[in-house]
């Protein structure tokens, strides 16, 4: 069997849609559960972010994923196979960005990025990879000679230059500015659609909307919600906020029906509202509310434990 | 089904890439290069110049030095280049990296065995070559001799560099790794007559340093660089290298199979 056809057979498994599948994960840190019970399905060709606070477990799921961390409860399957018995096969399909990488070697930006592709067996082109991720520049610099950001862009450069059927990128963006986040985000979408299946981390809410076909929030390693980005929190996404000032001060009501409020505000104000302002929440107020919610809910229930 | 994995990079090819990547950047490190390859040279300058007697007719301390030099620099560029280094690249995450990708674990080690064999024979030949040219070092003319010197050599980096590889799992850190490694090598070479004529060592020192490689390899580049009549001073009258061969051999096994169930791509609190 050639490599051509096994590399079939992978996205004909693909074509069941669903590339990674979490049911019931558990890992515990001495007695505290980093992941918690966690269920996940990411479905083949889509991007699906990760979003939570610092310490939600985003990382430990990430790794178990990647086969790096043991797991002490639940089921994994990342491209068919049980991530504690992947092998280099297996690993061949995947692409890497961790949390936090090293990047002191004495190698060129080139010599990294065209040696790292060596060990995979379809790779990409270094030279375009280097391109991709806007180091052309800096390709015979070595890497301990790089900024935050462009070392940053380097990691991203060894995690895709595989060709990977599944990428992981944990905080890829972390560092980067302005411009090479948006050449970052082209780069993901360009990914997308090559049919690179991706599960990204990420605190930028913004990076997450632009991106993710789902979102999926996680707190105490439990997971908060699941959506799409504009479904996500229910009702909550489609209520606005309606601001304007009078005489008496500046004004602002939340509502479901904002066409009918400035309606009324109009005819009020006889034309004009003075600074008349319709708000939809953001993701980040949604993602907020959710978080805050859970607290309350958490908090609510230690205590009634406490109570017994 | 054959395997899909026939048209995956071999484990050879990528062994000799890794090996390639590893002396650039061994080599780019200039002051660790420069430290590694010029303190054998300085070593002899100074026992050459404090010593300059001979400890038996016709064999001068810097032709018997060199001979623990040459072990020594073995053990250097092998074990503690390897355990301090891997120690290193386990901490900053170079071989978690590498793990996330399909490169073979064999590539990775035959890179390293590369790498060591090129920079310690690079070491030796700098040793040798200013040994000769300024502390007027006899070097031995017969092929024999440097066939001799080869399967020694080769035996001893090959023990020096598994036992490095496994001795980097040890430190807790890569900051202590330094401290937890260069101590025993330098106690080594006091014991296994380096630094003094092992037959003159007391005895329970002489036995405690039979137990360990490097009085074996010095041993055996004794009985290239010394003239053959030495062997009579030596302990059992004799160059003992069967026993030579028998031992190391034992430890590159021995640290082989702690390299093999031991071995950590991570720190040991990343799981
Ligand atoms: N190796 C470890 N040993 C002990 N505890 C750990 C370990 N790794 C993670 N934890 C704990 O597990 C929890 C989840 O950590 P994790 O790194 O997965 O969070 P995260 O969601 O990725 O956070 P961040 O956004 O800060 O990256 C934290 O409370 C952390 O302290
Ligand atoms: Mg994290």
């Amino acid at each position: 069997m050639t490599a051509v056809t096994a590399l079939g057979a992978h996205s004909a498994a693909g074509a069941a849609g669903i590339s990674v599948s979490v049911r019931g994960l558990v890992k515990r840190y001495g007695g505290t559960a980093a992941v918690d019970g966690l269920d996940l399905e990411i479905r083949t060709g889509e991007v699906f972010s990760l979003l939570g606070p610092n310490g939600a477990g985003k990382t430990t799921t990430t790794e178990i994923l990647e086969g790096y961390r043991s797991r002490d409860a639940g089921e994994v399957t990342v491209l068919g196979q049980d991530p504690a018995h992947g092998g280099p096969l297996w690993r061949s399909r995947l692409g890497i960005v961790l949390q936090s990488s090293p990047e002191n070697a004495e190698l060129t930006v080139q010599e990294m990025v065209s040696h790292f592709a060596r060990y995979y067996p379809s790779p990409r082109d270094a030279d375009e990879v280097i391109e991709a991720v806007g180091l052309d520049a800096k390709r015979n610099t070595r890497t301990r000679a790089l900024s935050g950001g462009q070392r940053r862009r380097l990691d991203v450069a060894l995690g895709i230059v595989g060709r990977p059927e599944l990428l992981f990128l944990d905080e890829p963006t972390t560092g980067f500015d302005p411009e090479a986040r948006h050449a970052f985000w082209d780069l993901v979408r360009r990914l997308r659609c090559d049919g690179t299946t991706i599960l990204l981390t990420t605190h930028y809410l913004d990076e997450a909307e632009q991106l993710a076909d789902r979102v999926g929030i996680i707190a105490d390693g439990r997971l908060l919600a699941l959506d799409t980005p504009d479904h996500l929190g229910g009702r909550l996404a489609h209520r606005a906020r309606v601001r304007w000032q009078d005489g008496a001060g500046a004004h602002e009501e939340v509502t479901e029906h904002p066409t009918r409020l400035v309606t009324e505000l109009a005819v009020r104000h006889g034309g004009e509202v003075p600074g008349l302002e319709v708000v939809r929440p953001s993701l980040e107020d949604v993602y907020l509310s959710l978080l805050e919610k859970a607290a309350k809910d958490s908090g609510s229930a230690t205590t009634e434990e406490g109570r017994r | 089904m054959t395997s899909p994995a026939i048209h995956a990079p071999s484990a050879l090819g990528l062994g000799v890439a890794r090996a390639q990547i590893e002396l650039k950047q061994f080599f780019r490190e200039r002051s660790s290069v420069i430290f590694n390859f010029s303190f054998p040279v300085i070593m002899l300058f100074i026992f050459g110049s404090v010593f300059d007697g001979d400890i038996a007719p016709g064999v001068s301390f810097t032709q018997y030095f060199t001979a623990g030099m040459i072990a020594s620099g073995v053990f250097m560029s092998s074990f503690q280049e390897l355990a301090i280094t891997i120690a290193i690249e386990r901490e900053d995450g170079t071989l978690k990296r590498l793990r996330g990708t399909p490169m073979p674990p064999a590539a990775y080690f035959l890179g390293k065995i590369g790498m060591v064999l090129v920079a310690s024979v690079a070491q030796a030949a700098i040793l040798l070559g200013v040994g000769a040219a300024l502390f007027g070092l006899d070097l031995p003319s017969e092929p024999e001799l440097w066939l001799r010197f080869a399967w020694i050599f080769l035996l001893g980096t090959v023990a020096g560099t598994v036992l490095g590889i496994a001795y980097s799992s040890l430190p807790r850190s890569a900051k202590s790794a330094g401290a937890v490694v260069s101590p025993v090598l330098i106690v080594l070479m006091f014991i296994s007559g380096v630094y003094f004529v092992y037959s003159e060592l007391p005895s329970w020192m002489q036995t405690v340093g039979a137990l360990f490689p490097l009085k074996w390899l010095a041993g055996g580049m004794r009985s290239i660089f010394l003239p053959e009549s030495f062997a009579a001073e030596e302990v059992g009258d004799s160059w003992q290298l069967p026993e030579t061969a028998l031992v190391l051999g034992l430890w590159a096994v021995v640290g082989l199979v702690l390299c093999l169930r031991t071995f950590r791509w991570m720190r040991r609190d990343a799981g």
